[in-house]
């Protein structure tokens, strides 16, 4: 296909496209995100490929290959067209049956179907589904329809009209002015009003100017932005196109994390697909604006991050940040006015151009508007990927959308906000997801990572975990962050060791506000964040740390035991040869006992502990009972 | 490896502007690790000073100036996998293979690395081999899932 030279030409190109197509023509549509990757979904599409030539029936069905609908608890996701049968947790065993009794027959297949755990009910439709069903999907719902190789799937659901609305009917200054009603704000943590920032580049005198996708998605737990890149490239490079006509800008970067090798991938085959329809380059759709953009990988440093560092990466430099007297959106990328915006703000974009600000802002609360893509995960039933409207409870999300706790434990906290976050308590569980809303908990919005956390979590653990993470990552420019984070993670690690005393609470807090305070970038100024939030909730847990040595959770290495109940013990044999420390004794019928001076407390025996016996329990802040004597350690079998 | 391996690469990029990440990412990928040798290359053919390139190298965590090992393991450590385990799944893997991460075993048999967050989730805690992902590892596991590699 050649170029398309008009607005007319996009709409002709959009019904040859659809023309083209039998909708009737069944589609088996396979998740190849990431989590299903991981799980093997690549040997089921090679199935269901085989499965088709082998029933005869090649060229009459297609094996689609998309992007990740979110549910990635139940993959492989498999959803088959035109019925729209979504089918969880598919093998490659499951294949023959998928196209001889679903394609083939048109029937349901029962044992792939979503089953509702409480009530046993089947769910045949996507939308049928709990998991989805509190959901709205603006940008992640496309995901399961497109192949994200091909431009012209995306092109089939109205893709690239935004754009083309945006150079023919409206004017750079109409883009913004539509962006700053619609409160979009930035989706990449700060939450800054996404339509201001373009304000200050488009205001900002120097010539030329820059717009950059920042897909440097670094929190640990996070993965919406990669979801978006791999499973909907074009609905980023069309935000991004719109973001650069509004500013005025001809030239544009995605800065993507080299450990993302298929978003990296994707978004060249997307930019090269749009420039061979003409919808990126020079003249583009015939309306004289000019916009090209290329790619520069992220070679793994988190604080890069963060916006002026960034901004000397894709330099190729050390991406380090620098004092912000003079902001990126005035000296930027080689010191010009520069735009950056995060992959979910910019596929936002494209839907508030074409759907118009009013409908935008009526989702959502006050001062957050839209919806928000969160990975769910930790400890929950529904891992996965969601997308909700702002405003929503953290309750809903948690227990609504993800089914709450596995293994019948009891929640403790849920973490928003990666390491420049916090960790919410139960009682604060009706509070909305909103940028203020969370902010005003001590803890923030963030990329949007939202762990959950169980009673098996250890809270003091947990914030000496992201201390650990930061120390790692500062980048060690300014002292307050290199040395002051250092200071903090040591006194954590005393507290988790059992060299906690007392003092140490305010000594972490004293330290938390010198380093909010006098830190170079946010990645200091946010780092005491869940360090303060967990003292603040969860104080009593550093308490038994410091003055019982006692962790809570059973998580510190230092302060737990194991030990074997000798009225549980049937003397299995599992633990004692698998201890690697060779800690316990023991022999056929004989019960086991660990030595306690030997035990690397590496819980192997907990594991591997038969769940009929559960004879190893784990103790914390208490004396280990004393070991049986040698001579009553032969086991009396009662049923022999 | 060969100099024109190395020349192969940097022929992409003589005479562009900022094209000193992407290069080190492309000499990581194709040779595993970026050897004296081409550092020194990098020197001669874009003119830019070899305290510059060490910097940038030894700033980024996906650019190893040491040889890596023959298989790579991955524990991920992100927040996910951190509450479900994945630290007693790395210490295990350091006890039994004696290095920490970020170090190759003195066989170079394996390169171990700690990786925050492989955007697998639900898998947690997860360790890949070699891009083999292994899911919902226990410790004990992991250490018969290395027994497979030699």
């Amino acid at each position: 296909m050649s170029g398309v030279k008009s607005r007319a030409d996009l709409e002709k190109l959009r019904r040859a496209i659809l023309s083209g197509r039998d909708f009737a023509k069944p589609c088996i549509s396979v998740c190849a995100g990431t989590g299903c990757l991981a799980l093997g979904c690549k040997k089921v599409i090679a199935a269901l490929r085989d499965e088709v030539q082998k029933q005869g029936l090649e060229g009459r069905v297609e094996v689609k290959e998309t992007g990740c609908p979110g549910f990635c608890e139940k993959g492989t996701v498999v959803v088959v067209y035109p019925q729209g049968i979504c089918y969880l947790k598919v093998t490659p065993d499951d294949a023959a049956e998928v196209v001889s009794q679903t394609v083939n027959a048109g029937k349901a297949i029962d044992h792939l179907l979503y089953t509702d755990p409480v009530s046993g009910q089947k769910a045949i439709h996507e939308h049928e589904i709990p998991f989805y069903q509190k959901q709205m999907r603006f940008l992640l719902g496309n995901n399961s329809r497109i192949d994200p190789k091909n431009i012209d799937d995306y092109i089939a659901l109205g893709g690239y009209d935004a754009l083309a609305k945006a150079l023919f009917q409206m004017s750079p200054e109409g883009v913004i002015e539509e962006v700053r009603r619609s409160g979009l704000r930035g989706r990449g943590g700060g939450g800054f009003p996404a339509a201001r920032k373009w304000q200050t580049v488009r205001d900002a005198k120097d010539g030329p100017k820059y717009v950059v996708v920042n897909c440097d998605e670094g929190d640990p737990g996070a993965f919406m932005d990669r979801a978006l890149m791999e499973g909907n490239p074009h609905s980023v490079l069309e935000g991004l196109a719109i973001a650069a006509y509004a500013l005025g800008a001809h030239e544009g970067f995605i800065y993507v994390r080299a450990e993302y090798p298929l978003a990296v991938e994707n978004a060249a085959v997307a930019i090269q697909q749009a420039e061979n329809y003409g919808l990126l380059g020079d003249n583009i759709l015939g309306s004289g604006f000019g916009f090209r953009v290329k790619i520069q990988r992220g070679a793994g440093a988190f604080v890069s991050g963060e916006s002026s560092a960034l901004m000397t990466a894709i330099e190729g430099r050390v991406g380090e940040p620098r004092p912000k007297y003079v902001h990126t959106s005035e000296r930027g990328v080689w010191g010009r006015p520069t735009c950056l915006n995060n992959v979910e703000t910019l596929a936002n974009v494209p839907i508030i151009i074409n759907r118009g600000a009013d409908w935008y802002a009526e989702i959502g609360t006050e001062g957050s508007k839209g919806t928000k893509i969160f990975s769910l995960v930790g400890k929950v039933n529904n891992t996965g990927l969601v997308e909700v409207p702002m405003g929503i409870s953290l309750r809903d999300i948690v227990f609504g959308i993800g089914g709450g706790i596995p293994g019948g434990k009891e929640f403790k906290a849920v973490q928003t906000g990666g390491p420049s976050g916090g960790c919410i308590p139960e009682r604060l569980l009706d509070s909305g997801v909103d940028f203020d809303e969370l902010g005003s908990l001590g803890s923030m919005m963030g990329s949007g990572g939202m762990i959950v956390m169980d009673e098996d979590t250890c809270m003091v653990d947990t914030a000496r975990y992201f201390l650990d993470f930061l120390a790692d990552e500062s980048c060690g420019k300014c002292t307050p962050c290199r040395e002051g984070i250092r200071q903090m993670l040591s006194i954590l690690n005393g507290i988790c060791e059992g060299r906690g005393k007392d003092g140490d609470i305010e000594l972490l807090q004293e330290l938390s506000v010198a380093i909010r305070e006098t830190s170079l970038c946010a990645l200091g100024a946010t780092a005491p964040n869940p360090v303060l939030t967990t003292i603040q909730y969860f104080r009593d847990e550093y308490e038994a740390h410091i003055r019982d040595r006692r962790c809570p959770a059973h998580v510190c290495r230092e302060l737990i035991s194991y030990y074997i109940d000798p009225a549980r013990c049937q003397a299995c044999l599992i633990c004692l040869k698998n201890c690697p420390a060779e800690a316990i004794s023991g022999g056929k019928d004989r019960i086991h006992v660990i030595d306690q001076s030997r035990c690397t407390r590496c819980g192997n025996c907990l594991d591997l502990c038969p769940t009929r016996f559960a004879a190893v329990r784990k103790m914390s802040g208490q004396p280990v009972p004393p070991s049986l004597p040698e001579e009553d350690r032969l086991l009396v079998r009662s049923e022999e | 490896m060969g100099q024109d391996q190395i020349d192969h690469i940097l022929d992409r990029y003589v005479g562009q502007d900022g094209a000193l990440i992407q290069l080190l990412l492309d000499l990581q990928q194709e040779l595993n690790w970026v050897p004296k040798e081409a550092v020194q290359r990098i020197t001669e053919r874009l003119q830019i000073p070899l305290s510059q390139v060490y910097r940038v190298a030894s700033f980024y965590n996906s650019i190893s100036l040491e040889l890596r090992g023959r298989h790579t393991i991955s524990v991920c450590l992100g927040t996910a996998c951190q509450v479900r385990n994945g630290p007693r799944v790395m210490d295990r893997i350091t006890e039994v293979l004696g290095i920490n991460p970020g170090e190759t075993t003195a066989d170079m048999r394996f390169t171990l690395e700690r990786v925050n967050c492989l955007g697998c989730c639900a898998l947690g805690p997860v360790m890949v081999v070699d891009g083999q992902y292994h899911g919902r590892v226990l410790p004990a596991k992991a250490e018969e899932i290395l027994q497979g590699y030699d």
